[in-house]
């Protein structure tokens, strides 16, 4: 086996990994995990109303 | 910088000092662009004195804009998105102090060390070795802040703009030491340790992926976060943004060699370079669309919102620059467009066009959240508008001056008469390059011109002030 079939197999593997991830992220098993996750910037906003003063003020 | 901002849970004063900085070096930084453009333009003005000289201010001009003002701008957001979207305070306000000074201080040895003629020589690494290992120490301790944080989280998933922020720190981390490993020969010169061909190859692995990594997995993190904020809705497809991560990250690697066509480099490493160009389109286009596509539906908004319009508008330049660049990657289209000023109309289409003002939009949410007001609420909402037309005008003039700039140069480079000698010689392709050289100085600083606008807007806003100028619904 020469350097040339490792570098087949490489190329190979990174095929099926990739499919893998598409496999992963499209799966209808993880249809609504991934809808959830993809709403997080919005789950702390009750931060943002947490009582400032100086912001109050200006309002 | 008052204390009287601080938020009950998250570390917001490591993110103001990083904004405001980015507003203070996008000033620095773009005035030396538009000093430089000029100089092309009336060669007089290099003031005969070598600390002038385009040779010493063209890299203080692309370290300033890139890792003064674009590094500024990728702390500033990390830190800020990474606690937000962790529900966790920063690892450690410590080390992220250190983040903030040593960056600072390494952009001022660059600003000190470059009119001075202190080189590696590189392109966009030319720091001596001095500044680079204080580069290598002060990335770490981001790193352990970044990674630190992620492990705090409060919440089970990692949203994707950390994984985006997360890939950039460990590829800079990797790409800085590697093409940057050096001997020092005196405090303020070294030799890399490559020669000839692996040297060029090592560069432009950097260098293209300073592109790939710094300018663009960073500011699709910053994409990430700020566009479903800005519309107030979720990213279009989140399942879309994981399969555009794994393909962005690992294609972008093996892109470099398209830097030297033509070149001593091995003939199948730059046909390699070409094809993983070509591929790369198609991670880049996916991201482009599931950033645009988040707006389907609230198209209206960009009507009123001059913020999301800096947002979506840096995505078309963002589709436009990653069409452009696989484009350019073919060799026989390379061999035309190298070494023309086609080349810095590209550069500047993605550094403008995307990373310029995806981070303006980035900035005008987050800077009166940064002051204790609601997301989007600065100083002046028309003045944002403002910002955006002049912006917007100086990089569309910047880049067709260029690209008709560049085809000439390609066209009358290649140029032969019947006898096989050269139809122009070099300085008739120059002398023919004024007037588009006037034109990018028209654009530049009409682009510089709107960086002043929003200094004057951020810093009203710093002020506390605010005008109840929304845009009307047309």
């Amino acid at each position: 086996m020469d350097i040339n079939d490792a570098r087949g197999i490489a190329t190979v593997c990174s095929l099926i990994a990739f499919i893998g991830i598409i496999w992963w992220a499209f799966g209808s098993g993880r249809k609504a995990r991934f809808e959830e996750d993809g709403n997080l910037p919005f789950a702390d906003e009750n931060h943002d109303a947490q009582p400032n003063k100086i912001g109050e003020e200006r309002k | 910088m008052s204390t009287a901002f601080e938020h009950p849970v998250y570390n917001y004063k490591v993110v103001r000092q990083f904004a405001i900085m980015t507003v203070v070096w996008g000033v620095v930084g773009m005035l030396v662009g538009v000093i430089i453009a000029a100089q092309l333009a009336w060669p007089a003005l290099n003031l005969d004195l070598p600390y002038t000289h385009f040779g010493r201010l063209r890299p203080l001009h692309t370290n300033a804009v890139i890792f003064a003002f674009g590094g500024s701008a990728l702390f500033a957001a990390s830190f800020y998105v990474v606690q937000r979207t962790c529900q966790a305070r920063l690892f450690s306000d410590g080390l992220a102090a250190f983040c903030f000074w040593g960056w600072q201080l390494i952009i001022v040895l660059a600003a000190v060390t470059l009119p001075l003629g202190f080189t590696s020589a590189k392109e966009y690494a030319e720091l001596e070795w001095p500044i680079d290992i204080l580069i290598a120490v002060v990335w770490v301790a981001y790193a352990v802040v970044f990674f630190g944080t992620i492990m705090q989280r409060k919440v089970n998933h990692i949203y994707v703009a950390n994984w985006f922020f997360g890939a950039m720190i460990i590829t800079i981390a990797i790409l800085h030491i590697f093409n940057n490993l050096e001997i020092p020969v005196t405090l303020t010169k070294s030799y890399s340790i490559y020669s000839g061909t692996i040297d060029a190859m090592m560069q432009w692995w950097y260098g293209h992926n300073a592109v790939g990594f710094f300018l663009t997995a960073g500011f699709l993190g910053i994409m990430y976060y700020f566009v479903p904020k800005q519309a107030g809705r979720p990213v279009y497809s989140y399942r879309l943004s994981i399969v555009h991560f794994w393909a962005l990250i690992s294609i972008y690697i093996w892109a470099g060699g398209h830097h030297l066509h033509y070149s001593a480099l091995p003939d199948w490493a730059q046909s390699a370079a070409m094809v993983m160009s070509l591929i790369l389109l198609a991670p880049s286009w996916g991201g482009m669309i599931n950033g645009v596509m988040t707006l389907s539906g609230a198209w209206y908004k960009l009507r009123t919102d001059p913020i999301l319009r800096f947002l979506v508008v840096s995505l078309s330049f963002y589709g436009m620059s990653t069409f452009e660049g696989p484009m350019m990657s073919i060799k026989t289209v390379n061999a035309l467009s190298h070494n023309t000023d086609w080349t810095i109309g590209h550069v500047h289409s993605g550094a403008l066009g995307w990373v310029a003002m995806v981070t303006f939009g980035a900035l005008y949410n987050l800077l009166p959240i940064l002051y204790g007001r609601e997301q989007g609420k600065m100083y002046s909402i028309k003045l944002i508008n403002t910002h955006f037309w002049l912006a917007t005008i100086g990089t569309v003039l910047y880049i067709v001056s260029m690209w008709v700039n560049g085809i000439m140069q390609g066209l009358m480079w290649r140029a032969v008469n019947d006898d096989g000698t050269l139809t122009y010689s070099f300085i008739e392709s120059l002398e023919h390059s004024y007037p588009g050289y006037i034109v990018r100085v028209v654009g530049g600083a009409l682009f510089f011109a709107g960086m002043l606008v929003m200094a004057y807007n951020t810093w009203m806003t710093a002020k506390g002030k605010q005008l109840n100028d929304e845009i009307a619904q047309a």
